[in-house]
């Protein structure tokens, strides 16, 4: 294939979020009429590139040459005028507008200053039109469902060339760059056939495409080439027919095959008795596709899959601490209708949230403090826990997790990461949990209090507590778990017993096709 | 010619409880209901006469105005609390410059129009580039302005200017035998030219884009800063405005004028229907607001034996039942 020029090269691109770096010497290049994926798990600094070349956010260092010439850019409007389109993430439209005003806005038709409506309105049924909608443009958009708010987000950016032309229904008329950040994630399989089927329009046209999507399937289905990031680096830039789905999830995940089975140790106890919880076609949209699940007592229930699979939507829902609306949750035996956090809680069941400093510890208070939280949440803020049992309670749990400084009185936020999460799981224990659930326990922390926690998770499923374990190293599910399951897409694509047969090698396959023989 | 965009979308009855115009609609009929109320309890103290209802416009002509630039601050999601104190402060200094310094009128409004301008870009400016909430910026400008009243003088400066009084004394004659003061007239066109500027700009649409969402508006490629501070500049100058329009009304400067006179705006915008979070709400609603408000008072008047801070009791109770529709309308919107 001859290569011409790019018309977009990023060069050592960094982006610094107070210290952190988001991206680190990140290159990237758009050819004109390729669809382009940026491709990695959540967190890998995908959006973060795309927010940096269209001036959201300043650039900390790197270079952006556009058709040639080095250029600037600091807010997304000029981006808009040098012909970088884009749809970022979040859906970014105004709920109070209507729709035509939020395709056209900025570029509304005008005479004399003064906003000419009716035209307002044609154009932009002309261009709902063009795109096989059929909806009314001067309603709120507010009042249509999400998916469609995607698509006119779509539209707008499609069709924010010159509005002359636009007029004359050539909609990408200027647009050199489209950026489509996740733009997939709420429109069904119409829809997104609707969308490739303008992407491929488009690139016929010479429009460089960049797509990110976490939906393998599509990115194998429409794009010509693909960038891969992880942790704010790039790994490489291949062509998509070079690169098959299993190579491409470890690219993402930055794990060779051989070092994943060797870890691998299974450990499998069959249990018959009734299971403690039942989900049966338990969904939220735009978080999880319907899904069964059981996990008995004792049980550990291990989930895989990339980040950003469904795996904490799926957890959330068991919680209670986003509400479902399809399906149903049996615990203990009983239809339970998990409204709130606390009508899981009532049964029994304790969530250990991804994110332990905005979600549940708070790190102005003492470790006591914050261990007996929970427990006192449960007795009710008018029972206060006596002093002498609450001491009790804290000095065994710091104990008996080996919390470090063993000092009740340690303001929180000044504890090392593994054993603030000590702390938190002290606070739940503390509630003689039934079922724990535990979202990515061991991020963030050493690898000694990793394996504490791991040891920990044993000995409470042997002494009877369900699991369902959450983590993104598969290896750490894979000898953890009784019995496994597979996300992949916000679904649960595979549910297994663990066993020898159950190797690291065969869940990526899963997680990266999808299919579960 | 449909006049906003989205007005007549949605016939089906079900819908018009989400219906952006219905509390508009709400307070429209709460004013004829009051106006019916006053017409057939004061039939026979003249209630009914023409000029009841102007003097509504004559005497709350300069809160119209003041509200009509609190309409677009609040629409973009923000609030001025500066606008009393501005008010204040207009008065001080056109009684001032007319009486002390002996300048004539037309030279003092614009310099006077100009400082409360200015002041608002300047406050719109700290809002948006240092990220400061609204509410403090403001609130320092109202102690600003209230401050700067004491400067220029202690005393009250009344102004016997022959040009002040013959504007002031002007009658602009209606059909029917009644008028309207040059007071109410200005502040009627204002009103007409804001709601062109929030129908048929996109200065105006660019308002209800950051009210809706201030992020999105950023990320569609809006320029949110210019509109941001512009929003500030344009309550500053609606301020002075109304503080000119109170000089001719009261033909006086007073460090102490419209104390307070923020809230009665920021009520009048309410009462009116605009949504506190910003991006919803008509200035037309703003309109019936100052009506309510002022009809209020009138039929307090009216009724003779009431003493004046039943008008505040009545204002309270009204916020509140307006908020209380806001509240269970934007609810019933996000579900
Ligand atoms: N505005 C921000 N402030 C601080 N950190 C941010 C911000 N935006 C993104 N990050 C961080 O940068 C990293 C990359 O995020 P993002 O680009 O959104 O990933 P992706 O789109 O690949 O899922 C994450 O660790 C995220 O927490
Ligand atoms: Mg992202």
């Amino acid at each position: 294939m001859a290569e011409p020029r790019p018309v977009l090269e990023m060069t050592g691109i960094v982006k610094e979020f107070s210290g952190t770096r988001a991206l680190s010497d990140v290159d990237f290049r758009l050819f004109p009429g390729e669809i382009h994926a940026l491709l990695g798990e959540n967190g890998a600094g995908k959006s973060t590139l795309i927010k940096v070349l269209t001036g959201v956010h300043p650039l900390d260092g790197g270079t952006v040459v556009l058709e040639g010439r080095p250029v600037r850019i600091t807010s997304p409007l000029q981006a808009q005028q040098a012909g970088i389109s884009t749809v970022y993430q979040e859906v970014n439209l105004c709920q109070n507008l209507s729709v035509a005003e939020n395709i056209l806005i900025g570029r509304e038709p005008v005479a004399a200053g003064r906003i000419r409506w009716k035209e307002l309105r044609r154009r932009a049924a002309q261009l709902v039109t063009r795109f096989g909608l059929d909806l009314d443009v001067s309603a709120p958009l507010g009042s249509h469902p999400l998916a469609v708010q995607q698509l006119v987000a779509i539209i707008r950016a499609v069709g924010s060339g010159n509005p002359a032309a636009a007029d004359e229904g050539d909609a990408a008329a200027g647009t050199r760059v489209l950026i489509l950040d996740e733009p997939t994630s709420s429109l069904d399989r119409d829809e997104v056939e609707e969308l490739f089927a303008l992407m491929r329009r488009l690139r016929q046209d010479g429009v460089a495409i960049l797509f990110v999507s976490h939906f393998l399937d599509q990115i194998y289905e429409v794009c010509d080439r693909m960038t891969v990031l992880r942790n704010g680096a790039l790994v490489g830039e291949h062509l998509v027919a070079d690169l098959d789905q299993v190579n491409l999830v470890k690219l993402m995940i930055g794990k060779d095959l051989d070092e994943l089975e060797e870890l691998s140790e299974h450990h499998t106890e069959p249990d018959t008795s009734e299971p403690f919880l039942k989900a049966e076609g338990l969904s939220r949209a735009g978080g999880i596709a319907p899904f069964d699940l059981e996990v008995r007592a004792g049980e550990v229930l291990g989930l895989a899959g990339l980040l950003g699979s469904g795996r904490t939507e799926l957890a959330r829902l068991l919680f209670g601490a986003d509400t479902s609306d399809g399906g149903k949750v049996y615990i203990g035996g009983d239809q339970a209708a998990l409204r709130e956090p606390n009508d899981a809680i009532g049964r029994g069941v304790a969530f250990l949230s991804e994110n332990r400093r905005t979600e549940g510890l708070v790190p102005d208070l003492t470790v006591r403090e914050n261990i007996i939280l929970a427990l006192q949440a449960a007795r009710g803020w008018t029972r206060p826990v006596p002093a002498s049992q609450r001491d009790e309670l804290v000095a065994k749990y710091i104990a008996a997790l080996d919390i470090r400084p063993a000092d009740p009185e340690a303001k929180t936020g000044s504890l090392s990461g593994g054993n603030q999460q000590k702390v938190l799981l002290a606070r739940w224990l503390l509630t003689q949990p039934k079922l724990l659930i535990l979202d990515e326990p061991t991020r963030g922390i050493d690898v000694g209090a990793k394996a504490e926690i791991q040891k920990l998770v044993v000995s409470l499923s042997e002494e009877g507590v369900a699991v369902v374990y959450i983590s993104a190293e598969l290896e750490e599910v894979l000898r953890l778990s009784h019995t496994m399951g597979v996300l992949r897409d916000r679904r649960l694509v595979a549910r297994m017993a663990n066993g020898p047969d159950v190797t690291a090698g065969r869940v990526l396959e899963i997680i990266a096709s999808g299919e579960h023989q | 010619m449909s006049v906003i965009d989205g007005f007549r979308t949605r016939a089906e009855g079900l819908r018009l409880l989400q219906d952006r115009r219905l509390p508009v609609l709400v307070t429209a009929g709460l004013f004829v209901l009051m106006f019916g109320f006053g017409a057939f309890r004061y039939q026979s103290y003249g209630f009914l006469d023409a000029q009841v209802f102007m003097n509504l416009f004559i005497d709350n002509g300069y809160l119209l105005v003041a509200a009509v630039g609190a309409t677009f601050v609040i629409l973009t999601g923000g609030i001025d609390l500066s606008v009393g104190s501005v008010i204040g402060f207009t008065t001080m200094l056109t009684a001032w410059l007319v009486e002390k310094q002996g300048l004539p009128l037309l030279l003092v409004a614009p310099i006077a129009l100009g400082v409360g301008a200015f002041g608002g870009y300047l406050m719109g400016y700290v809002i948006h580039h240092f990220e400061i909430e609204p509410f403090i910026v403001t609130l320092a400008g109202l102690f600003f302005f209230r401050g700067l009243c004491l400067v220029i003088s202690k005393e009250s400066i009344s102004i016997t200017d022959p040009t002040v009084d013959r504007l002031a004394q002007t009658h602009v004659p209606l059909p029917g035998g009644s008028f309207l003061s040059i007071a109410a007239v200005i502040s009627l066109a204002v009103l007409a030219l804001a709601f062109y500027v929030l129908h048929y700009t996109r200065f105006g649409r660019r308002v209800y884009a950051i009210g809706g969402n201030e992020q999105s508006a950023l990320l569609m490629g809006l320029p949110v800063a210019g509109t941001k501070i512009a929003v500030y500049t344009v309550s500053g100058f609606c301020s002075a405005l109304s503080g000119l329009l109170f000089t001719l009304y009261i033909q006086s400067g007073d460090p102490l004028h419209a104390v307070g006179l923020e809230l009665d705006a920021i009520a009048a915008v309410v009462v009116g229907g605009t949504l506190l979070t910003g991006g919803s709400g008509y200035v037309i609603g703003t309109l019936f607001g100052v009506l309510v408000l002022g009809l209020i008072k009138t039929l307090i008047q009216f009724e003779g034996t009431l003493s004046s801070w039943w008008t505040k009791i009545a204002t309270g109770v009204l916020l509140f039942a307006f908020i209380l529709i806001q509240r269970t309308m934007t609810g019933r919107r996000r579900t």
